[in-house]
C-alpha cells in the first residue's frame, strides 16, 4: 500500500513509492542513503534529524515522507557548494563546535535557520534558537561561538 | 622545531571534515547485503517469573526471519560476566535473554529477526509472555532490609558486596575533634545520554567461521575478548569494529546483551543482523550512573583544620552486574576521599546492592564525582559550622605542593600536585571579594545569589595493571600502539584507544608529527578495528593520551632509534654520533653530513645495505603499562541565582581552573571541560532518573529526562595551571572527566550559599525549581517561627 511522492533533496528530484507510515528521516536515510541526517531519539526531542524543508528547520523524524511530497529539502549533505563548505560548516570546524559529531548535522541546519531569520543574533538569541537541539559533548560553548563566527562571516 | 601542529598547539581537528559533511559512518549507517533486523522484546515488569514465552505469532508475521526465546538460545548466549571482581563478591548469572525470571523493566525476553526494522517491531508486539509478577525494590537502602524482594538466590539481602577502605583511625579522630558535621547525601541516578544510542551489526561467514561485530563501543578489544569468553567463539575469529561512535560517557564501555545476541543469531542464521536501540529502549537497556545513598561526616577543629572523613554508602548496582560496575563505587570512589586535603583519617564503607532497576556502571567521572561531591559538600558544611570562609578552609587544609609523589592515608600515591594556585586563579577570575559585596547588595534587594567552590583531585590515566588487578580488575589495563612507517615515508599510527568524540586522531597526529618531525598531513591515525590495531584496551577513565598516547610516544622512539642505526650505518659513523631533528639525520658537529627521513626510510625497505643482523622495515609496537595512575586537580567556581518566586536556578558564571599536566591540544582539552561541566550542571540542576516504587522508569524518554539545552548553561570561563606528571614521559594527566567530577558540588554549594542566610544547610540534587521553591518556603517559615 504505497504512496508515490516526489521530493527535491539537495537540488535533486526523486520520485519514490513509500509506506504511508514512513518518516521523512527514514526516507532520507534508507531510500536515498543520505545518512548524514541522524536519529537520536523517538520523541522529537534531540533535533539530530533536523533538515531544511522549504528553507525552514524541521525535525524530519516528525514528518511523514508523504507530507514532504512536493517540498524542497536540504540535508547536511547539501550544505556545501561543491568543494566549498557552507560558512556554518567552516565555523563549526574552526571553532571546535563538535566532538562526536552525531548532533552536528541537525545543529548546523538549525543554525542556518537561525541566521536566515536573524543574521546578527545575540548570544541569548542563539541559545534560544538552539534549544530544540541537544548536544551532550560540547556544553554548547563552542557551538554558540561557531554560530557567532558564521554570522560574522556571512555578514561579510 | 615548533610548528603550527606541534604538541601544545590548538590544531583544528582532522576528524571534522567527515563529520560536518555527513560522510561519517555511525553504527546505523552500516548496511550489509542481506542484512536482517532484530527487535528485542523487553519486560514491562521490574520483577517477575517468566511462565511462558510464545513467539508463534511473531514468527508467522510478514517478513519475519526467525524468533527466539531466551530458553531457545540459552546455551549459545551464555552469561554476561562481571569484569571487576571484589573479594567475597557475588556474581549472579546474567543471561543476555532472560528465561526464568526478569529483574528490571527492559530485561530482554525474546528477539525477533525480520527483513526490515519495521517488520521486526511489528512482530515483536505479537510475542506473548506470561509473567508471574513479583514485588520489586528499586532503592538500595530498602533492598538490604529483611523482607525486601530478593533478586538473586546467591545474593542474600541483595547485597552483592561489602567493601571498605580507610586510613588512620576516624572514630578516634572524631572523638577528639572539636567539631563533627554529619549529613545524608543522595547522589541521584543519571542516564548518560550520548546523542547516539547503542547499536550492533553482526556478520558471520560460515566458510571461515569468522564473526564481525560492528558496535557503538568505547572498547572494541574488550568486546572481542568478552564476546569470545561468553560465547566460546574462537577469539582470533572475532573482529570487532567501532565505527564512528556518537558519544559514550561510560555507557558504551561494556559487553552488552545485544552484542552477544546479534553475534550468536547472525551465526545461527548465517546472515547479517542489525539492532539499533531506540532512545526509550536505551533508557531501559543502557547502563545508568551514580545512584548513591550516603551517610557522611567530617571532623576537625574550630580553627578550620580538617582531621577526618567517613562515608557509609549504599550504591545501587541495578539488577545485574555490568562489566565494570563493582569497581566504580569502590575503587574509584573511596581512595580519593581525602581529596586535595591533608586527611589523616578516612573511613569508607560501601554496600553494593542489587535492585530491580537498569544496571548501573560508569558514567563520566564514575565514582569520582560522587567522591568529590561528598568531600566538597562536607568542606562547606564544616566551614559554616566552624565559622570560616570556605576558601580559607580549603587553603588551610590543602596538601602542600609536591612533585615526586605524595602518599595519602588511603594508601595511594598522588603523582604531583600544587593545589593553591588553581584556587587562587579561580578566585581571581571571579573577584571573590567583589562577589561577596555584590551578594550583600543583592540580598538587600531580595535577590538570592550564591557562590560555590569545588576543589578536587581525581584518579585518571587508568591504569597500572598490577594495581588495578589487586583491586579487582579482570583484565590488564595497559594500552598498545603500532607505528608503521610506509616506504614513502608516510606514517600510519594504530592505537588501541577508541575515541568517540575526543579527537584522538588529531592529538595523536600532533604527537607523531612532533616526535618524528614529519608533516602533520603525512600521518594517519587508525582506531576502532581489532583487525587493524590488534591489541588494545579502549577509551575511558581519562586514559587515552596518558596511557595510549604514551604507548604511541614509545613506539615513535623505537622507530627513531632504528632509523638512527640505519643512518649511522649508511653514513659510516658510530651510532652515538647521529642525531635526528625535524626530518634530518645528521652527524653531530658535521651538519652537512646528513640523510633525510625519506632516504633512511627508503633504505629500511630497500634493505640493500642495512646493518648486519638488522631486519628490514620500519615499524614498532608498544604495550605501555604505567606505574601509577595520574592525579589531575583544580578548582571550579559556580555562581548561581535562585528566583525566590519560582525556585528556578540559573548559573550566572562558571569558572574552571584545571591542572591536567601538559596538554597536547588545548582546544580539545577546553572542549572536554565544557562538555563535562554542562553534564555536571545537568546533574546539579535538572537531571534525574526516577523509578516508581514498583520499578517503572518514570523518566523513560527524552521528554521526561531533563537534559541541559543551550539555554540552561552559560558561557564557561576556563584557565589552567600546569603541573606535569612523572608517570609518563610526556607529563600528561588526562582531561576527559574534570568537568563532571568538579562541577556538581560547586552548583550545590552555590545554591546553599545563596540560601545560607535562611538557615539552609544542604539540598539534594537535582535543584529543580519545585524543590528550591519548597526549600525557600520552608526555610522562611522556620525562621519566622
Amino acid at each position: 500500500m504505497g504512496h508515490e511522492i516526489s521530493v527535491t533533496v539537495n537540488g535533486n528530484s526523486y520520485t519514490n513509492v513509500v509506506e504511508p507510515r514512513q518518516l521523512l528521516s527514514q526516507y532520507l536515510r534508507d531510500e536515498l542513503n543520505l545518512t548524514g541526517t541522524h536519529v537520536g531519539c523517538d520523541t522529537t526531542s534531540c533535533g539530530a534529524c533536523t533538515v531544511l524543508i522549504d528553507g525552514r528547520a524541521v525535525k524530519s523524524c516528525n514528518v511523514l515522507a508523504v507530507q514532504a511530497s512536493g517540498a524542497d529539502v536540504t540535508t547536511v549533505e547539501g550544505l556545501a557548494d561543491g568543494d566549498e563548505y557552507h560558512p556554518i560548516q567552516k565555523a563549526f570546524w574552526n571553532e571546535h563546535g563538535l566532538q562526536c559529531g552525531f548532533c552536528t548535522p541537525g545543529m548546523m541546519i538549525t543554525a542556518v535557520d537561525i541566521l536566515s531569520n536573524n543574521p546578527q543574533p545575540t548570544e541569548a538569541e542563539i541559545r534560544t534558537g538552539l534549544r530544540g537541539n541537544l548536544c551532550r559533548c560540547t556544553g554548547y560553548h563552542n557551538i554558540v561561538k561557531a554560530v557567532q563566527a558564521a554570522a560574522a562571516e556571512m555578514a561579510g | 622545531m615548533t610548528t603550527a601542529t606541534s604538541i601544545g598547539k590548538a590544531v583544528r581537528r582532522h576528524e571534522d571534515p567527515r563529520l560536518i559533511s555527513g560522510n561519517a559512518t555511525y553504527i546505523d549507517d552500516v548496511k550489509l547485503l542481506g542484512m536482517a533486523h532484530a527487535a528485542i522484546v523487553r519486560s514491562p515488569h521490574a520483577h517477575a517469573n517468566i511462565l511462558n514465552v510464545d513467539v508463534t505469532g511473531a514468527a508467522n508475521s510478514p517478513g519475519v526471519v526467525a524468533a527466539f526465546t531466551g530458553a531457545d538460545v540459552q546455551e549459545q548466549l551464555g552469561s554476561l560476566p562481571a569484569g571487576w571482581v571484589l573479594a567475597d563478591m557475588k556474581t549472579p548469572n546474567h543471561p543476555p535473554i532472560a528465561f526464568e525470571k526478569v529483574r528490571y523493566v527492559g530485561d530482554a525476553v525474546a528477539v525477533v529477526v525480520a527483513e526490515t526494522p519495521q517488520a521486526a517491531a511489528d512482530a515483536a508486539s505479537l510475542v506473548e509472555v506470561d509473567y508471574d509478577v513479583l514485588p520489586a525494590v528499586v532503592n538500595a537502602e530498602e533492598a538490604v532490609k529483611d523482607g525486601a524482594p530478593q533478586l538473586h538466590d546467591d545474593a542474600p539481602n541483595n547485597i552483592d558486596f561489602e567493601w571498605e577502605v580507610g586510613g588512620g583511625d576516624y572514630d578516634a579522630a572524631a572523638a577528639e575533634a572539636e567539631v563533627v558535621v554529619k549529613q545524608r547525601m543522595i547522589n541521584q541516578r543519571l542516564i548518560p545520554n550520548p546523542i547516539e544510542e547503542r547499536g550492533v551489526v553482526a556478520d558471520y561467514n560460515r566458510a571461515t567461521d569468522q564473526i564481525t561485530l560492528w558496535t557503538s563501543t568505547q572498547i572494541p578489544h574488550l568486546v572481542r575478548l568478552l564476546f569470545a569468553a561468553v560465547t566460546g567463539h574462537p577469539e582470533q575469529k572475532v573482529r570487532v569494529i567501532a565505527p564512528e561512535v556518537g558519544g559514550g560517557f561510560g555507557c558504551k564501555l561494556y559487553i552488552y546483551a545485544e552484542e552477544v545476541i546479534c553475534g550468536v543469531i547472525a551465526k545461527l542464521l548465517a546472515r547479517p543482523v542489525k539492532w539499533i536501540s531506540g532512545r526509550q529502549e536505551g533508557y531501559q537497556a543502557t547502563t545508568h550512573g551514580r545512584d548513591h545513598i550516603a551517610d557522611v561526616e567530617m571532623c576537625g577543629n574550630r580553627d578550620g583544620t580538617i582531621t577526618g572523613i567517613k562515608t557509609t554508602v549504599y550504591a545501587n548496582l541495578g539488577a545485574y552486574l555490568s562489566t565494570f560496575a563493582p569497581g566504580i563505587p569502590t575503587v574509584l570512589f573511596g581512595f580519593t576521599l581525602g581529596g586535595p586535603y591533608r586527611m589523616p583519617n578516612v573511613a569508607c564503607k560501601v554496600y553494593g546492592v542489587l535492585t530491580n532497576t537498569t544496571p548501573v556502571d560508569a558514567y563520566r567521572g564514575a565514582g569520582r564525582p560522587e567522591c568529590t561531591y561528598v568531600i566538597e559538600r562536607l568542606v562547606d558544611i564544616f566551614s559554616k559550622e566552624t565559622g570560616h570562609d570556605p576558601t580559607e578552609v580549603r587553603r588551610k587544609n590543602f596538601i602542600p605542593k609536591f612533585t615526586d609523589g605524595h602518599e595519602v592515608s588511603t594508601g595511594v600515591t598522588y603523582d604531583s600536585g600544587d593545589y593553591e594556585p588553581a584556587l587562587d586563579r579561580a578566585l581571581e577570575m571571579l573577584d571573590y571579594g567583589a562577589f561577596r559585596e555584590e551578594q550583600r547588595k543583592a540580598r538587600s534587594e531580595g535577590r538570592l545569589i550564591g557562590v560555590g567552590l569545588s576543589s578536587y583531585v581525581e584518579i585518571c590515566g587508568i591504569a597500572p595493571s598490577a594495581v588495578a588487578a589487586s583491586l579487582g580488575a579482570g583484565a590488564g589495563l595497559w594500552e598498545s600502539s603500532t607505528v608503521r612507517v610506509h616506504p614513502t615515508g608516510k606514517v600510519a599510527v594504530y592505537t588501541g584507544t577508541s575515541p568517540h568524540g575526543q579527537g584522538h586522531q588529531t592529538s595523536f597526529m600532533q604527537i607523531t608529527s612532533s616526535e618524528l618531525g614529519v608533516p602533520f598531513e603525512d600521518v594517519e591515525v587508525f582506531h576502532g578495528d581489532t583487525d587493524k590495531q590488534q591489541m588494545g584496551t579502549g577509551t575511558f577513565g581519562s586514559r587515552s593520551v596518558a596511557v595510549g598516547g604514551t604507548a604511541l610516544y614509545m613506539s615513535l622512539q623505537k622507530v627513531i632509534d632504528k632509523a638512527k642505526r640505519i643512518a649511522a650505518h649508511q653514513m659510516g659513523v658510530p651510532l652515538q654520533q647521529v642525531s635526528y631533528e625535524s626530518g634530518t639525520f645528521y652527524v653531530e658537529d658535521i651538519r652537512e653530513r646528513n640523510m633525510s627521513w625519506g632516504d633512511v626510510v627508503g633504505e629500511a625497505y630497500s634493505a640493500k645495505n642495512l646493518p648486519p643482523e638488522m631486519e628490514p622495515g620500519l615499524e614498532a609496537v608498544t604495550f605501555f603499562d604505567p606505574q601509577n595512575f595520574t592525579w589531575p586537580f583544580g578548582t571550579h567556581i559556580a555562581v548561581l541565582e535562585i528566583d525566590q518566586d519560582t525556585g528556578e536556578s540559573k548559573v550566572l558564571r562558571y569558572i574552571a581552573v584545571d591542572d591536567v599536566g601538559n596538554v597536547v591540544n588545548p582546544m580539545i582539552v577546553d572542549g572536554m571541560v565544557h562538555g563535562g561541566v554542562a553534564q555536571g550542571i545537568g546533574q546539579g540542576l535538572q537531571e534525574q532518573a526516577v523509578y516508581s516504587e514498583d520499578g517503572q522508569l518514570l523518566s523513560g524518554s527524552m521528554m521526561d529526562y531533563a537534559l541541559p539545552t543551550a539555554e540552561d548553561v552559560p558561557t564557561f570561563e576556563l584557565d589552567r595551571t600546569v603541573t606535569p606528571t612523572d608517570v609518563n614521559p610526556m607529563g600528561v594527566k588526562g582531561a576527559g572527566e574534570t568537568g563532571t567530577i568538579a562541577c556538581s558540588p560547586a552548583i550545590v554549594n552555590a545554591a546553599v550559599d545563596a540560601l545560607s542566610h535562611l538557615g539552609v544547610r544542604h539540598v539534594d540534587m537535582p535543584l529543580t525549581a519545585e524543590k528550591m521553591w519548597r526549600t525557600i518556603r520552608d526555610a522562611k517559615a522556620a525562621q519566622s517561627d
